[in-house]
């Protein structure tokens, strides 16, 4: 299956785009988006422990299950104001 | 008409915003603002001017559920923030909050809760270009059901 996958601010940076569409084996949770990207993007791996995630516009958690055609944000922590 | 919570590229207005918020009919006894300005001096750096990104769906969200907890914390009070995004020059406003009640200590309440309770959980990120380079801004990991958080930023407010 496909899903949308949302960087932000530094993680955007480290992974040279925005918005990146990955294919992965379904059944499959947000944490497995992750890892199937951290694969591809070492770099990125800093920021597990202090990341959040989102499934489709609302906070989420790693162990949250994906579907066809979701959106997965990855978000920094965050620095408005 | 003004929206009580927005994420926007164009300049704030805290005029529109407090007409928008306070009730001029004499309901309201009590109205404060925050403007939060691009400052010139960060941690020892010479700042030239600053960019903010969000996640402007979730942000916007984020922005409603603190409105929500406002309410929630203070009945009688009223809300309206507004978060600028893009590029913004020293000086100029990044975010603006209007809080407006019957009484005063609700209306400063309500108003450092929503600028503490910003930092915490709305998906919006400064990218700050200062001179020698330039460096993503990272603060709080958000997560709206962290109790201890919320608490702290209600600690804060009522102080």
């Amino acid at each position: 299956m496909r899903v949308t996958v949302r960087l932000f601010a530094r993680l955007r940076d480290l992974a040279g785009s925005g918005e990146l569409v990955r294919d992965v084996p379904a059944p499959a949770t947000i944490e497995q988006v992750w890892r199937s990207l951290v694969k591809d993007m070492p770099a990125l791996a800093d920021y597990e422990r202090t990341m959040s995630v989102a499934l489709n516009t609302d906070y989420s958690r790693m162990s949250a299950a994906v579907q066809d055609g979701d959106e997965v944000a990855f978000l920094p922590p965050v620095s408005g104001g | 008409m003004t929206p009580l919570v927005a994420v926007t590229k164009d300049p704030l207005s805290l005029d529109a915003l407090t007409a928008a918020v306070a009730d001029g009919a004499g309901a309201d006894g009590a109205v404060t603002s925050f403007a939060g300005l691009v400052r010139q001096d960060n941690l020892g750096r010479k700042v030239a001017f600053l960019e903010y990104e969000a996640y402007e769906p979730l942000a916007v969200k984020g922005l409603q559920r603190i409105a929500d907890e406002v309410k929630r914390n203070w009945p009688s009070a009223k809300l309206g923030v507004h978060h600028r995004i893009g590029r913004l020059a020293l000086g100029e406003a990044s975010i603006i909050i209007v809080a407006a009640s019957p009484h005063r200590g609700d209306a400063f309440a309500a108003c450092r809760y929503t600028i503490e309770r910003v930092k915490q959980i709305v998906p919006i990120w400064k990218h700050e270009h200062f001179d020698g380079g330039d460096v993503w801004l990272e603060g709080a990991t958000a997560d709206p059901d962290d109790e201890t958080a919320r608490q702290t930023a209600y600690r804060i407010a009522c102080a």
